[in-house]
């Protein structure tokens, strides 16, 4: 059974990450997950001093509003004619040293591991179950990213078009009279809303690399944005299943496998893929340079 | 904490560490100003993460625990990420921010693989991996601190050197290649000296703080000055001053460790620049909107009535 509910979590954060993860490549913004799982760490710090346990709602909300806090201030900087990767990382830096300083005065007081935090232990995901009327619903972290895979679905598909003019041609979208920054804040509120959800399951590692490695393969295969979706989520999916078979085969960390994994069949796709591959490229330039040559 | 900064004077140790912060902040400001005008602000970040595999394989082969090999390795798997970035960023259509991240993620992952695979095997507790991924410059050992203010010194005279051509290829490289200058052999020294700048900072400030050494102070410098010398040598100023006083305040002070607060001090720094830097500023840019604002206003309401007045006065109209 727990091989089930691994794999089950694991793909449920694959999905809800590669569905968003296509957005943020598309945006150029594929870094800002990274910044926001880092930044939520004074969030939870502050969470558990004012509920003296690892009281599980309480953690989800500190941590979802310093994500908030964590978008705002990125936009503020940029808005100040920031560059955005400049800004991302002054903020996130900024905000988990801070986390770091709270934690650490309070180390008697916080029983929170900053390695478990950062790497997470997927393997738990079973032992920590819902329990409502004595019943037992299965494990909570798999409700709580279902619910936030739902979410994102609902929101992803009521917008499609606003958030797929907004990632192709913002100019556009504003002259259209689309909101822009309403739905940048909205694909922001759901990439922290993922973040913050599995961090605690899965671990940060994980949540950045669903996010940005199987949509970026996705990018390679079509240009096509609904079908890059479908495409980032199967492979994200690959990759949650082949890592923690070969987590177990080897004996290691179930988080790291799912990640490498996914970088392997990045790797393939870079070389293989038959529009955009590495292959295709040289093949390609090799048939004009003959044509040329001929002619 | 006039007593501190006495205390510092009297311990040889302290001042030892002391002067390697200085020297590893002076040194990635300088390094930092130049990743941020080609637009890598997050290149640290990668490498400070991809460094992980290349310990792990440095400890598994050796099963020494030596500060050295560890930097060894880092900066090894380090020139592999900046070749993948630009391998992934050169033949395909990705985005040099996916290319960072996918290198970060997928390096670091393997990381943790191995990792665990350490820990596993029973030796990882004693390897202090741990301690070398969080980092804590207060409780180095000395000969650590010797090797960190020795290669920072290495990084800030060749750079000093090497002001004219890094600058060309800052802003200009397709100009520097008309010239020249080697501009491929250019950016990989440069990326070199980034990759060795971020595993010293790693062990002094930890893996995920390493960033800020290199982007804060340079972006902070970026609001005072239009000259790059300027810029690069307030940079550096700007990471030194960061580098000691998080040294001091978090040997003062119990249970604070030093790498959020040399963060905190960039940071401040920064705020400070962003907030009230002449000309570029936020405050100055508000008081000058504001006086537009005044001046337009005054040239449009106020001027006609008076002119009026006294065309009224003098009885023309």
């Amino acid at each position: 059974m727990s091989d089930f509910w691994i794999i089950l979590t694991g793909s449920l954060v694959a999905i809800s990450c590669g569905i968003l993860g296509c957005f943020l490549i598309l945006r150029k913004m594929a870094l800002v997950g990274d910044a926001i799982s880092h930044s939520v760490l004074p969030g939870i710090a502050i969470a558990f001093l004012i509920g003296g346990s690892r009281d599980s709602m309480l953690m989800l909300i500190g941590a979802a509003v310093l994500g908030l806090i964590t978008v705002f201030l990125i936009q503020l900087l940029q808005n100040g004619g920031l560059q955005s990767d400049a800004s991302i990382g002054i903020v996130f830096t900024a905000l988990f040293a801070i986390g770091v300083i709270i934690i650490s005065r309070n180390a008697s007081q916080i029983d929170l591991d900053l390695d478990c935090v950062l790497f997470g232990e997927i393997a738990y995901v079973q032992w920590n179950t819902l329990i409502i009327n004595g019943y037992d619903m299965g494990p909570a972290a798999v409700w709580m990213l279902g619910i936030t895979l739902f979410i994102i679905l609902v929101v992803i598909s009521l917008f499609y078009k606003q958030f797929k003019i907004c990632a192709f041609d913002p100019a556009l979208a504003a002259a259209l009279g689309i909101p822009v920054m309403l739905f940048h804040y909205l694909l922001m509120g759901l990439v922290s809303l993922s973040t913050v959800a599995s961090f605690e399951s899965v671990g940060a590692i994980l949540v950045v690399g669903m996010l940005i490695v199987p949509a970026a393969t996705a990018y390679l295969l079509t240009d096509r944005l609904g079908m890059m979706i479908v495409y980032s989520s199967l492979i994200g999916i690959l990759s949650a299943v082949g890592g923690y078979y070969s987590a177990k085969w080897i004996d290691a960390s179930i988080a790291g496998a799912m990640i490498s994994v996914a970088g392997i069949i990045f790797a393939l796709v870079f070389i293989l893929s038959p529009r955009h591959g590495l292959l295709a490229r040289f093949s390609k330039r090799r048939r004009l340079k003959s044509v040329v040559v001929d002619s | 904490m006039w007593n501190t900064v006495l205390n510092f004077m009297l311990d040889p140790n302290m001042l030892w560490i002391l002067m390697g912060s200085l020297l590893l902040g002076l040194g990635s400001g300088v390094i930092g100003a130049f990743t941020f005008l080609r637009k890598q602000s997050l290149l640290g970040d990668t490498l400070a993460h991809a460094a992980l595999p290349g310990i792990c394989i440095a400890f598994m082969l050796t099963e020494i625990k030596s500060m050295g090999l560890f930097m060894l390795g880092a900066i090894v798997s380090g020139v592999i990420a900046t070749l993948g970035i630009h391998i992934i960023t050169k033949f395909s259509r990705i985005k040099q921010d996916a290319a960072l991240g996918i290198v970060l993620t997928v390096f670091f992952g393997i990381g943790v693989v191995l990792m665990t695979k350490i820990q596993h095997s029973g030796s990882g507790n004693q390897s202090g991996l741990d301690k070398y991924m969080f980092g804590q410059a207060a409780s180095m050992m000395l000969s650590d601190v010797y090797l960190m203010a020795g290669i920072s010194l290495v990084l800030i005279i060749v750079c000093t050197l090497l002001f004219k051509e890094f600058k060309l290829i800052s802003f200009d490289p397709a100009f520097a290649r008309g010239l020249g200058f080697k501009v491929a052999l250019l950016e990989q020294l440069l990326l070199l000296f980034t990759v060795v700048a971020v595993v010293i900072g790693i062990q002094a400030v930890g893996v995920v703080l390493v960033a800020a050494l290199l982007i804060t102070p340079a972006v902070a410098a970026r609001y005072w000055s239009e000259t790059l010398g300027i810029m690069v040598v307030l940079a550096g100023v700007f990471g030194a001053l960061s580098g000691m006083v998080g040294t001091m305040i978090s040997s003062s002070v119990t249970n604070l460790p030093t790498g959020p607060v040399t963060v905190l001090s960039a940071t401040a720094l920064f705020t400070f620049s962003f907030l009230f830097a002449p000309a570029k500023g936020l405050v100055f840019k508000w008081m000058r909107q504001a006086n537009h604002r005044y001046a337009l206003k005054r040239q449009l309401e106020v001027e006609p009535i008076v002119s009026t007045k006294s065309t009224v006065e003098r009885g023309e109209l």
